[in-house]
């Protein structure tokens, strides 16, 4: 038993360092830019790069609208899959994990084949039409996770039943979705949002061959022309993320609890 | 004769090859408290969900107070329902999944919160509208999933095994209360069970199914005393089956083991040499000869289990063992396993199962 305790213990320790080292290495040279003490120089530098200001509100934007196309997308087919259709859960399943096998470069290829402005759909045509096809394809990107987030708070819940009560007391589809279903699959879907929002922040193939002016080339521009400012954008990037799972954390703690969940 | 207020006319259900409601009618009469008995797969909640309009009959129509509603979604029929499972709303209060029902009916807020602490009242809860579900017990969640059917005030309601998930001593209590209420609002129920003693307690009648069809429908007391069919018979309550072989059809003697019974006009054109399958409830049997009581078999005593006010006594009678009950009494000893005795029994109380 105490033998099990002790490399247990050990596992932890270097599943840690290799967490940890790394990201203190980085920590400590993004702080290197002034010689011989520690500064936030690298930091003031990128924070105050009119670049960095307008490419992070360029990815920000763009995640809002991906995370808006995942849900209306994702929240419904999820909902009526498990519903009255489960026996295509694999298949949907399957579908939703092929982003995950498909590199980015494959889809956007795709993308501008298809799309381009001798097409009958030409959205490279234009820069919103570009915009709304770079957003889409996030949506693709993101869909494993989020699909993955919202089918897993709909299995805490009894669908059917719940969906059934509504009915019986009058409830249409909306009402059911947006009174019923959406309320108590709350903190997932924003599980989900939150995933997307991470993965859209730090993308670079889709909106570097699209040429949209996204977070995710910067840094790559950054990293090839600075020697510090790379390391404070990494940290940045990083904590970004991290917020993103802390606040997935925190809302849990407001989830509607079910009788079968009472904590 | 008056128009009956819920009529289901030949429905059948089948879900592809596989039919498990066939041709089954019934017609309810207002303010009735009608039961769907039957085991697990009978298609007691297939026909129930079909009233609900969850499910589409194959064939057949369902009819309301005049109106086919077999084609109207169920959010347009005007119809209360209970779940097994509660169904009560988690991200609602208790307050807000009573008025569920009646902010889609889009009734004003101070009308509804007024029905709201109405419906609370008469379940019995009202300190609770404030709380959440999951701080409630099972008995409490499904009082009050019934002030959510209730409360918008729908033509008819329907239970769909409403006590099966709550513990013995709740269930008890509940199915009381849902029947004071019931009677209370006089509103038209239908109530799906696989439990007898809750069929038999609360019902005006009872349609017990088997196999997809009704196999009879009756009041709690002919259900019980006069079971049309012998599935109804071995299902609702205790029975004693007895093999016995007409001896004298004309006289109506049966032999039962060794022993002979008369019982004249029951025998319904059975010949002499026939085998027949008898029944008897264990509250008609007597230990010993009973004043009153025409016919007698003996046997032996092969368990004797002591159940405080009654004790439950086993007879073996040839090859076929009879249960019976008799009254604790501080004075006399139970009997003990192995005496020879006698039981006694009225011919009339006497089943022939066909």
């Amino acid at each position: 038993m105490k033998t099990g305790r002790f490399w247990a213990w050990v596992v932890f320790a270097l599943g840690a360092a290799y967490f940890f080292i790394p990201l203190i290495a980085t920590v400590e040279f993004s702080m290197r830019m002034r010689r011989g003490t520690y500064s936030f120089d690298a930091y003031q530098i990128v924070l105050g790069d009119a670049r960095f200001q307008a490419t992070f509100g360029y990815s920000v934007l763009a995640a809002i609208f991906t995370i808006i196309i995942g849900v209306l997308i994702v929240v419904p087919a999820a909902y009526w899959i498990r519903l009255r259709l489960p026996q295509l859960r694999p298949i949907v399943e399957f579908i939703t994990l092929l982003p995950l096998v498909i590199p980015a470069i494959v889809i956007v290829f795709g993308y501008i084949r298809m799309y381009g402005s001798n097409s009958p759909l030409p959205f490279l045509a234009s820069d919103r039409g570009t915009d709304l096809l770079l957003v889409i394809g996030y949506a693709t990107l993101a869909l494993p996770y989020m699909y993955r987030a919202v089918d897993t708070g709909l299995r805490t819940i009894d669908v059917r039943t719940l969906t059934e009560a509504a009915q019986i007391l009058g409830a249409g589809w909306g009402t059911i979705i947006t009174r019923v279903i959406l309320p108590n699959v709350l903190i997932a879907v924003l599980s989900g949002a939150f995933l997307t929002f991470a993965i859209v922040i730090g993308e670079f193939t889709m909106a570097s061959l699209l040429n949209r002016p996204a977070f995710g080339p910067y840094l790559q521009n950054i990293g090839a022309n600075r020697a510090y400012e790379p390391a404070a954008l990494a940290i940045i990037a990083f904590a970004i993320t991290w917020g993103c799972m802390s606040l997935i954390q925190i809302l849990s703690r407001f989830a509607p609890r079910s009788a079968n969940r009472p904590n | 004769m008056a128009e009956p207020f819920l009529s289901i006319q030949h429905v059948r259900k089948s879900f592809g090859t596989n039919t498990v409601v066939q041709d089954f009618s019934l017609d309810v009469e207002p303010g009735e408290f009608v039961s769907f008995l039957g085991p697990s797969g009978c298609g007691k909640t297939t026909v129930l969900r079909m009233v609900a309009g969850f499910e589409e009959p194959s064939a057949g129509k369902i009819v309301v107070s005049g109106k086919d509603i077999t084609r109207l979604k169920p959010n347009q029929r005007n119809v209360g329902m209970v779940f097994q499972a509660y169904a009560l709303f988690p991200n609602l209060t208790v307050a807000q999944n009573i008025a569920f029902g009646l902010k889609v009916a889009g009734m004003p807020k101070a009308d509804a919160d007024r029905r709201v602490a109405e419906m609370l009242d008469i379940i019995k809860l009202p300190q609770m509208g404030d709380r959440y579900p999951y701080q409630l017990s099972g008995g409490q969640q499904q009082r009050i999933a019934l002030a959510r059917a209730i409360a918008p005030k729908p033509k008819l309601l329907l239970l769909d095994e409403p006590l099966s998930a709550l513990d013995a001593k709740v269930r008890v209590s509940l199915r009381e209360e849902i029947r004071s209420i019931q009677k209370k609002l006089g509103i038209t129920t239908i109530f799906v069970t696989h439990d007898q003693e809750e069929a038999l307690s609360i019902s005006d009648r009872i349609a017990v199914m088997y196999g997809g069809k009704a196999e009879q429908v009756g009041t709690p007391f002919e259900i019980y005393n006069r079971p049309a069919t012998k599935f109804v018979a071995n299902f609702v309550g205790t029975l004693n089956v007895l093999e016995g072989t007409v001896t004298d059809a004309a006289s109506g003697k049966v032999r039962v083991n060794t022993q002979e019974v008369s019982l004249k006009g029951k025998l319904n054109g059975s010949k002499s040499g026939d085998t027949l399958s008898l029944a008897l409830r264990p509250e008609a049997i007597s230990l010993g000869r009973q004043p009153g009581r025409d016919s007698s078999l003996s046997g032996e005593i092969s368990e004797v289990h002591f159940l405080g006010s009654v004790i439950r006594v086993r007879v073996g009678i040839g090859g076929s063992t009879v249960s019976l009950d008799t009254f604790n009494s501080p004075a006399t000893p139970p009997p003990a396993v192995g005496e020879k005795a006698e039981i006694s029994f009225s011919s009339g109380d006497m089943l022939v199962l066909h």
